[in-house]
């Protein structure tokens, strides 16, 4: 009897879809003939609820789109917004995003290098990781208030300044007074305090990983050579970030079309040679130390540089508690800022950030309203999972799983 | 890095002429044809003028650009506008949904290119003539990534863009109706879904659960602008000092 090709459903509920992606595999025994996501499970309609409403209220919606790079999401918005309006930041905050998009770089990458490990059946990595996010998602807290979804960034600059204090660990049952101090000892100074001795730390927390994954004999047949990517492919399908770097084509946003402190920070651009998935790893892995390095030189700035962190402008940045009580013409716009919002002028923008995941776009079509007209999100991972029948024809099953994962897929970003 | 836009927009129109239509605004290039010519430009621009990435494509509906809710600068004798009523996003039913004018422009697709050899960006702009069936052609045979991009504007806008391989909806429900991003779609949906225990199944009704409400009107203001502002502040500020 000869066996046909037969059609396999993958997810939507499944432990390394990342998420809701059902994925339609067509068969040949073991190999894949041809790949068709479905996609759309997690569609929330973002951009057409932020066409409801004033800027402001739509920066937490890009929180919720690629929810574990919180900070770069917003980044893109803002900064469309700005350039609409030409609002010039002041440079503190420019230093703030940096080295916030940057916290934001490790964080996507720890979760990426996490859940990914355990796609292919490293389990330990994952815990290690998150031991090293659960340190960064406590800088998120100590500036915003929350530890994922943070509407730090605002049109003009940041919310607030960094505060003096980190948030510490309190007595309870189950910690004893000698673990509280070593969990506290460096959370005794305010937050770039915290950040130094976590940038000085991480270094030798890579090279954990490092000894974990890097020659793993496993890891390795998991990875090299699977989900060959080559620079012609990548260009033409769109891809960016990691994904067009792996496959040796040197493009950052952030050193190409520098935004934000990018062009005032000292960092080198890893590239890969083969484009397998094993390149991608180590390309992550390279970007995890750059990052450690931007994030150092951002709190040496920061530490000299004080200075403000908004913009002095009653339109977009709402007056002092102070002011607003005492002058009546600042009481005014602080009512119209938080009503009705500030008018930007008509036109369209779209604006890039290099998001760990790629380039996040924010593509912005306004019409002199104190709501957008028109805002489209461009998700790198939407184009990167668009390729995924042209990449892993031919391949293994297992090694549509491998693909999936150094995609780096999150689905609040691709459904939006 | 002006200079360079200057130029590219300069050789777009040298190269086009009458073809298309290149516009400069915030530092960015925009360039503008009709669809009958969309693909031949997207051709070139990838051959010739290195854009060998198209990084996003999507739909615009124009609808009711430029129309505010609140009528801020006329008040007459019998009062002024309050802005509690309006036909603006979010704020109708289905059954209550503007009627669609025929407007000659209402439809658009929308790219942004980048190349990557020559660091340059450039969106272009292609307008559907028909807004009963909007059509445009498919840009799939010259940046194949773009299929999901076009995928996604005809599920959210209903464009058709002809000579696409595999034209199905791409983020909303299987079996949806309706293209839900369009400005005469209303922002709380035509249908909700629930459990019927009788039946045995889900179902799918008229929306009665939750009710069109936007707290803030839709308000076009020329006079409280940023760049206004920067002057005054910038006065007060001296007048302190």
């Amino acid at each position: 009897m000869e066996i046909q090709s037969y059609t396999m459903n993958f997810g939507p509920q499944h432990p390394a879809a990342h998420g809701v992606l059902r994925l339609v595999l067509e068969m040949e025994g073991e190999v894949v003939q041809r790949a068709d996501p479905h996609v759309g499970l997690l569609h929330r309609a973002t951009e057409k609820l932020a066409e409801s409403k004033p800027f402001n209220q739509s920066i937490g919606y890009m929180d919720r789109l690629d929810y574990v790079s919180m900070m770069c999401n917003e980044h893109a918005y803002v900064r469309a917004i700005e350039t609409l309006m030409g609002i010039e930041v002041p440079i503190r905050a420019q230093y703030i995003r940096t080295m916030y998009d940057e916290i934001t770089r490790i964080l996507n990458h720890l979760m990426w290098i996490g859940s990914n490990g355990l796609d292919l059946g490293a389990m330990a990595i994952f815990l290690y990781a998150f031991r090293e996010r659960e340190e960064l998602i406590d800088c998120y807290e100590a500036v915003s208030g929350s530890r994922m979804h943070a509407t730090y960034y605002r049109p003009g600059g940041v919310y607030r300044d960094l505060p003096d204090t980190m948030p510490k660990y309190r007595e309870s049952p189950w910690r004893n007074a000698k673990e509280l101090k070593r969990l506290n000892a460096n959370r005794e100074g305010s937050l770039l305090d915290f950040i130094e001795s976590f940038t000085q730390e991480f270094p030798k927390r890579v090279d954990e990983y490092e000894t974990l994954l890097t020659d793993n004999r496993i890891w390795k047949q998991r990875t090299v050579n699977i989900g060959v990517v080559s620079p012609e492919l990548a260009l033409a399908w769109g891809m960016t970030g990691c994904m067009l770097r792996g496959s040796g084509v040197e493009w950052d946003l952030r050193k190409k079309q520098p935004y934000a402190a990018y062009d005032r920070v000292d960092f080198d651009i890893p590239v890969g040679v083969n484009g397998d998935c094993y390149d991608r790893y180590l390309v992550r892995v390279a970007e995890m130390r750059e990052s450690n390095r931007i994030i150092k030189q951002c709190v040496d700035w920061l530490r000299a540089n004080p200075g403000p962190v908004m913009v002095d402008n009653y339109k977009v940045a709402p007056p002092s508690r102070t002011e607003m009580k005492n002058d009546m013409e600042a009481l005014i716009h602080h009512f119209k800022l938080f009503s009705e919002g500030y008018s930007v002028p008509a036109g369209e923008v779209y604006c890039a950030v290099e998001a760990p995941k790629g380039e996040f776009g924010a593509y912005l079509v306004s019409d002199g309203a104190n709501k957008p007209f028109r805002l489209k999100l461009r998700p790198p991972g939407f184009a990167h999972l668009s390729s995924m029948d042209a990449v892993v024809r031919g391949h293994m099953l297992s090694d549509v799983v491998a693909m999936i994962g150094t995609y780096d897929i999150v689905f609040g970003e691709v459904d939006r | 890095m002006s200079e360079a836009i200057a130029s590219l927009a300069e050789r777009l129109v040298a190269h086009f002429q009458d073809r298309v239509r290149v516009t400069e605004a915030v530092g960015q290039v925009t360039l503008e044809t009709g669809h009958e010519h969309w693909l031949d430009v997207a051709r070139v621009l990838r051959d010739e003028f290195g854009f060998e990435q198209l990084v996003d494509l999507c739909g615009v509906d124009y609808l009711g650009y430029g129309a505010g809710e609140w009528d801020v600068s006329d008040v007459s004798s019998g009062g002024f506008s309050r802005g509690v009523e309006g036909t603006g996003p979010g704020r109708f039913r289905w059954e209550d949904r503007p009627e669609s004018v025929n407007q000659p422009r209402r439809f658009a697709v929308v790219a942004q290119l980048l190349s990557v050899s020559r660091n340059a960006r450039l969106r272009i702009r292609c307008f559907a003539p028909d807004d009963e069936l909007p059509m445009v052609p498919s840009l799939t045979g010259i940046w194949p990534g773009v299929n999901w991009f076009e995928r996604e504007a005809f599920d959210l806008y209903g464009v058709v863009f002809e000579g696409h391989p595999d034209l199905r909806r791409l983020l909303t429900d299987y079996g949806f109706i309706g293209h839900p991003f369009r400005k005469d779609f209303p922002l709380i949906g035509n249908v909700e879904v629930r459990y019927d225990p009788d039946k045995g199944r889900v179902v799918y009704e008229p929306v009665t659960s939750v009710q069109p409400r936007v707290g803030v009107p839709r308000v076009l203001r020329e006079d409280a602008r940023y760049s206004t502002a920067s002057a005054e502040q910038a006065q007060r500020r001296a007048g302190q000092g």
